[in-house]
C-alpha cells in the first residue's frame, strides 16, 4: 500500500502482525500492533485507576479525577435507568474508560519519537464487537426481565390499533440497526479524524518539498489547521466515548423499563 | 480501507476478537468489578460522613436553640418573679407608710385636741380668775370711793354684767 515517498493516509489503520501465537479453530492468532495498543490502553487505565485508590477521606487531585469519572458514569446510569441502573456501572464504566483511553492514546504524537500510535477504536471489528456486546446485554436483560413481553418494545405506548402493523416493523428495524449505528459511529468518527490529520500532514510535507513559497503558504496554513483539528479530535475522543456509554445506557434502559 | 480490506485475512478477525476479549475482559474484571466498587465505596463513605456531620451539627444547633429558649424562658420567669416581688414589696411598703402616716396623723390630732382642750380650760380658768379678781377689785374700788360695803354676790353680779356686755 505505502510505496516509498508516497504518503498514504490509510496506512496508519493497517493492523501489523508481530508474532504468531497459537491457533483457534485453525485460524492463527497473532500478536499485532492493535493488540499491543489494547494492552497499553488497559495498562494506562489500570495506572490511572490505581492513582484514585488511596481511598482518602479528603481526596487528592488524582483521586478527585478518578472519583469524578466514576460519579459521572454512575449518575448517568441512575438518571437514565433509575436506581437499578447502578448494577450496570461496572460494564458501562469499563466501556467508557476503555474507549476514552484508546481514543486519547491513539492521538498521542508518538511519531516524534519513532513509535507510530495505533488507534484501536478506528477499527470496525473492534467497535462492532463492543456494540454487539452492549446489544447482547440489552437482549439478555430484556428477555430475562420481561420474557416475551419484551416484544412490546416495538409497539410504543398509545399507538392506535390500525397503526401497529406499520409502526412495529419500523420500530423493529430501528432496534436491529442499533448495534450497527453504535459501532459505526465511533469507528467512522475516529477514522475520519485521523485521516484528516494525516492528509493535512501530507499537505505540510509535500508543500514544503515543493518549495519555500508553497511551504510558507499552503504548508503553514495546513499546519495551523492541524493544530485546531487536533484540539477538535481530543474533544471528539471524549464525546464519542460518552456517546457510546450514553447510548448503551439508554438501550439498557429500554430493556430494564421497556417504554 | 484496511479496516474492511483486512477482514478477508484469516488472522485479522480472530486476533482482534481474541485480544479485545482478553483486554476488555480484564478491564471489566479488575477495574470495573475490582477497583470501581472501592472508589464508589470511598465516595459513599465520604458522602455518608458529610451527611452525618451535617446531621450532628444540626442536632447540636437544635439542642443549643432549645437550651437558649429554655434559658430565655427561665430568665423571663425570673424577671416576672422579681417584678412580682418588687411590686408586692412596694405595695407592702406603701401600705406600711400609709398606716404609719395614719397613726401619726391620729396621734397628732389627739395631741392637738388635748392641747386645744387644755387651752380652752386654761382660758376658762383664766376668765374665772379674772372675774374673781375683778369682783375683789370692784369691792375694793367701791369701798375706797364711796365707803360703802358691797357684798361679794352683788359685786359678782355687777362684774358679770360689765364683762358680758
Amino acid at each position: 500500500m505505502a510505496e516509498p515517498g508516497k504518503i498514504d493516509p490509510m496506512y496508519q489503520f493497517e493492523v501489523q502482525p508481530i508474532a504468531h501465537l497459537f491457533d483457534i479453530a485453525g485460524l492463527p492468532v497473532m500478536l499485532t500492533n492493535s493488540a499491543v495498543w489494547m494492552l497499553v490502553t488497559g495498562l494506562a487505565l489500570w495506572l490511572f485507576m490505581l492513582g484514585g485508590m488511596k481511598q482518602q477521606l479528603v481526596p487528592g487531585r488524582w483521586q478527585v479525577a478518578v472519583e469524578s469519572l466514576t460519579g459521572f458514569i454512575s449518575s448517568m446510569l441512575t438518571q437514565n435507568i433509575g436506581p437499578e441502573g447502578r448494577k450496570y456501572t461496572p460494564y458501562v464504566f469499563s466501556l467508557f474508560m476503555f474507549i476514552l483511553f484508546a481514543n486519547l492514546l491513539g492521538l498521542l504524537p508518538l511519531g516524534l519519537i519513532g513509535i507510530s500510535p495505533f488507534t484501536i477504536t478506528s477499527h470496525l471489528a473492534f467497535t462492532g464487537i463492543l456494540a454487539l456486546v452492549s446489544f447482547s446485554i440489552v437482549l439478555v436483560v430484556g428477555f430475562w426481565r420481561h420474557g416475551l413481553h419484551f416484544f412490546s418494545l416495538f409497539v410504543p405506548h398509545g399507538t392506535p390499533l390500525p397503526m401497529i402493523p406499520v409502526i412495529a416493523p419500523i420500530e423493529f428495524v430501528s432496534f436491529m440497526v442499533r448495534p450497527f449505528s453504535l459501532g459505526l459511529r465511533l469507528f467512522v468518527a475516529m477514522t475520519a479524524g485521523h485521516v484528516l490529520l494525516k492528509v493535512l500532514a501530507g499537505f505540510v510535507i509535500n508543500a514544503s518539498n515543493a518549495g519555500v513559497g508553497y511551504g510558507l503558504t499552503v504548508g503553514l496554513a495546513s499546519f495551523v489547521l492541524m493544530v485546531g483539528i487536533s484540539a477538535l479530535e481530543i474533544l471528539v475522543a471524549g464525546i464519542q466515548a460518552y456517546v457510546f456509554a450514553l447510548l448503551t445506557s439508554l438501550y439498557i434502559n429500554d430493556a430494564e423499563n421497556l417504554h | 480501507m484496511p479496516q474492511i480490506g483486512q477482514l478477508s485475512l484469516d488472522w485479522y478477525l480472530v486476533s482482534q476478537i481474541f485480544w479485545l476479549a482478553l483486554v476488555f475482559g480484564a478491564i471489566f474484571l479488575f477495574i470495573g468489578r475490582g477497583m470501581l466498587p472501592k472508589v464508589e465505596a470511598t465516595v459513599e463513605a465520604r458522602d455518608r460522613k458529610i451527611a452525618n456531620d451535617l446531621a450532628a451539627a444540626k442536632a447540636a444547633r437544635d439542642a443549643s436553640d432549645a437550651i437558649e429558649a429554655d434559658w430565655r424562658a427561665r430568665v423571663n420567669a425570673a424577671r416576672a418573679d422579681a417584678q412580682g416581688v418588687v411590686a408586692t414589696a412596694k405595695a407592702k411598703a406603701a401600705k406600711d407608710a400609709e398606716k404609719r402616716l395614719a397613726k401619726a396623723n391620729s396621734d397628732a390630732e389627739a395631741r392637738l385636741a388635748s392641747a386645744e382642750a387644755e387651752i380652752s380650760q386654761a382660758r376658762n380658768s383664766a376668765l374665772a380668775e379674772i372675774e374673781s379678781v375683778a369682783v375683789e377689785v370692784t369691792q375694793d374700788l367701791v369701798t375706797r370711793l364711796s365707803g360703802a360695803k358691797v357684798n361679794a354676790a352683788d359685786a359678782a353680779r355687777a362684774v358679770k354684767a360689765g364683762l358680758n356686755v
